[in-house]
């Protein structure tokens, strides 16, 4: 599935970020591909917000529907 | 002193040493400048505080440089290639990196180490990090990355003194594996050699430098690196617990809209009250009426009546009612300066707090409309605080695009400080439904013409993608500082351009040719937006700065309605001179010129607009319904227009993928 369709509390691993700009920026966050994360929050028709031990990341829903997770 | 530059060009001696001050956004980098060169730059609790390079002396053939915070360094938008040119130039370099999450900042220590140049790590917010349950073993992390670990509490100065015992220890540490050979291979002797691990990683701008062709190495490199520091923070770090405590729950809160919002509409509230009501009336009554021409004006006059003869033209010039003794220094330490004070006060609690980074995320969703990401909030709130600063913000912004929007936003909607006292003083004299009344008007200027610029701009806006800091309790000390540096750069600012704006004033007085002008501008000023021709004072004093101009429509004589239409005009006149300067060095001169010339004929259009509709009121139609109505229709009709355009790209689409 892509993450604007995470729920809250679920844990995910990300599979693929297509954009090698946003890859790039992902990779410095931490939040790379093959790494878990946890959906801790989602704005109705907003952002999506990760949490990734004491980080809290949050990515506007048009990026969220072009990155591939799945959710453990 | 500290000096402010926004190209990297510092004026520094060339002889003397660089030590640079580099870390992730938000992670104490000005806290620790501040501490260590005993000056005061910005401090606040988001990322993106420092984007003008500061600087000061360490000792006397060094210099300490502060760099706004970055990820990493590349040229992702603008204040990331500031920095990435200062790194590079820097003789030692202080890492200081938050301890809360040494995932994510020891990517960019990587990086620096990558470069090859001489480091020191300042491990800092130890404090929070032991709150947290973290355990960092120092020792393995010095020994992991190669250069001294120092761990710091900034803001108590904590670790200082060991600090600079240690800045010249500073020493090359351990690259990633398998880079060395990486940049050996590519042997560029123009480059040095952080700006081949550039050029490898595919910097644009560093290549065409050296010219040579940009690497395509970014990916692997940044993956390599990236697997080195999990496994140094799996070593080094002990234990993270997990506890949700009451910062977290009311972080969720502030995010959710169906808290998030009424807990923003009741921070606005308090301003409000707080600006509009104690700062404006009451203590403005005690500043302006008691004070300045209780005591200050009498006391003036008397004195320069020893030497002038009143009711000359030089008296005029200097004590009458537009004179350089008396208007400006009234205006501005009566009645603006505690506005803005006020002002300050509340906003640097609000930077502290770190409660702006999560109005960005609840304001995603609707500046999406207008061609921004949440992130524009910061510079637009910054924006009520002084137009020319958030000009200077929006670099913070993802794309080009983006930052043509918001300035564009920022020069014709927003009201700084002392302005929107003026004019929140002004409202609340009127009751509460010219208030909303106004909001509706200045948010649906604000809306339609930022949806309308979104869809005629080419090209495609960044997605927001930011990090979340933790919440904090402002501390007193910071906040009473900043509200100080920022109130007292308000006064040097704005003094000799209300000196100026008064002398114009008084002189074309003197001479006739106010009235000249006055009467040149009638069409305008009483034709179509139904005010006194007086107004064309106040409208000119606007041209020198807005704030000016509100104060020039307080000694005027209007009705409810006319008021309303003066303030909707002032609000969306032109930006004052100084932001006008910053939009020439941050854009263009034709950019600038084209924004200030839709200003003045936006706000001539909107005043005029509202003045006629109050005209279609009667005994049946209270005058509030109109003007909402057709405010509130041209939201709607921005709306239309940008989803048919939006309809008209998609087709266009398709068809050039069916044409494939
Ligand atoms: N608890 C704690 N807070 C700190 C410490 N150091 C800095 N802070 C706080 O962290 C926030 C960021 O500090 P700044 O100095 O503005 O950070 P910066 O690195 O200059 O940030 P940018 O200019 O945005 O890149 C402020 O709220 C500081 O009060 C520390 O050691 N402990
Ligand atoms: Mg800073």
């Amino acid at each position: 599935m892509t993450l604007d369709k995470a729920k809250r509390g679920q844990i995910l691993k990300i599979l693929n970020i297509p954009d090698a700009k946003i890859k790039a920026q992902a990779i410095r966050f931490g939040i790379s591909e093959g790494e878990m994360v946890v959906c801790s929050e989602v704005i109705p028709l907003g952002p999506i917000i990760i949490r990734k031990n004491n980080q809290e990341i949050a990515l506007g829903r048009n990026l969220a529907k072009q990155i591939t997770v799945i959710s453990n | 002193m500290s000096k402010c530059c926004h190209s990297v060009d510092l004026d520094i001696p060339p002889e003397s040493k660089k030590i640079v001050l580099a870390g992730n956004p938000n992670s104490g980098k000005s806290v620790l400048f501040n501490a260590l060169t005993g000056m005061y730059v910005d401090v606040s609790n988001y990322p993106g505080t420092t984007l003008e390079i500061s600087y000061g002396k360490y000792s006397d053939d060094t210099v300490i440089i502060d760099t706004p915070g970055v990820y990493g360094i590349s040229s992702f938008n603008d204040e990331e290639r500031i920095a990435r040119d200062i790194i590079l130039d820097a003789d030692i370099v202080i890492n200081i990196v938050n301890a809360l999450h040494l995932e994510r900042d020891l990517f960019l220590t990587q990086q620096i180490i990558d470069t090859g140049l001489p480091v020191v790590v300042a491990l800092n917010m130890m404090d929070e990090a032991e709150r947290q349950g973290l355990k960092i073993d120092v020792e393995l992390l010095s020994s992991m990355l190669g250069v001294k670990v120092i761990p710091t509490v900034a803001v108590e100065k904590k670790g200082l003194e060991e600090l600079k015992n240690n800045i010249f220890n500073a020493t090359p540490g351990k690259p990633t594996p398998g880079i060395e050979e990486k940049i050996k291979e590519m042997e560029l002797q123009t480059a040095s050699r952080g700006e081949t691990l550039l050029i490898l990683e595919g910097d644009p701008i560093v290549a065409q430098r050296n010219q040579v062709p940009p690497g395509d190495m970014q990916e692997e490199i940044y993956l390599k690196r990236r697997q080195r520091v999990n496994a140094i923070v799996d070593k080094v770090v002990k234990f993270t617990k997990e506890k949700s405590d009451f910062k977290e729950r009311l972080s969720s809160l502030m995010i959710r809209p169906l808290t998030g919002i009424p807990i923003f509409l009741l921070a606005m509230w308090i301003m409000y009250e707080v600006i509009g009501v104690f700062i404006a009336q009451t203590v403005v009554e005690i500043t302006e009426e008691t004070i300045m021409q209780g005591y200050y004006e009498p006391f003036i006059t008397g004195l320069l009546s020893k030497w002038i003869t009143v009711d000359s033209a030089t008296w005029h010039i200097l004590a009458g009612e537009f004179g350089l003794f008396t208007m400006p220094v009234i205006y501005l330490l009566g009645l603006l300066m505690p506005l803005v004070v006020g002002f300050y006060l509340l906003l640097s609690i609000f930077e502290d707090s770190g409660y702006l980074p999560r109005v960005a995320v609840l304001a995603d969703r609707v500046l999406t409309n207008i061609g921004l990401n949440g992130r524009a909030v910061i510079p637009i709130i910054l924006g009520f605080g002084c137009v020319t600063m958030a000009t200077i913000v929006t670099r913070i912004l993802g794309s080009d695009r983006e930052r043509r929007i918001a300035i564009f936003l920022l020069g014709l909607t927003i009201p700084c400080s002392a302005q929107l006292g003026v004019i929140a003083g002004m409202l609340a004299g009127l009751g509460p439904q010219y208030v909303i009344l106004y909001v509706i008007i200045i948010f649906s200027i604000l809306a339609s013409v930022g949806t309308l610029l979104n869809a005629a701009l080419p090209g495609k806006s960044t997605d927001l993608f930011i990090d979340v800091p933790p919440l904090r309790l402002p501390r007193v000390d910071n906040v009473l500082k900043k509200t100080a540096t920022k109130s007292l750069h308000f006064l040097v600012e704005a003094a000799p351009l209300f000196a100026l704006g008064a002398l114009i004033i008084s002189v074309s007085q003197v001479t006739g040719f106010l009235v000249l002008i006055q009467d040149l501008i009638k069409p305008i000023t009483v034709g179509w937006l139904g005010l006194p021709k007086e107004a064309a004072t106040a409208l000119i004093m606007g041209i020198v700065r807005r704030d000016f101009g509100a104060a020039g429509l307080m000694s005027l004589p209007l009705n409810k309605i006319q008021t309303l239409v003066a303030l909707v005009t002032i609000t969306l006149f032109v930006p004052c001179i100084a932001s006008i300067m910053m939009l020439f060095k941050e854009r263009s001169n034709k950019e600038g010129l084209i924004m200030w010339l839709s200003s003045l004929v936006i706000a001539f259009l909107v005043g005029g607009i509202v003045s006629k509709l109050s005209k279609l009121a009667n005994e049946y139609l209270p005058i509030y319904y109109p003007i909402a109505a057709f405010f509130i229709a041209l939201i709607l009709f921005s709306w239309a227009i940008s989803y048919f355009k939006n309809k008209l790209d998609q087709y266009k689409e398709n068809l050039e993928g069916v044409g494939k």
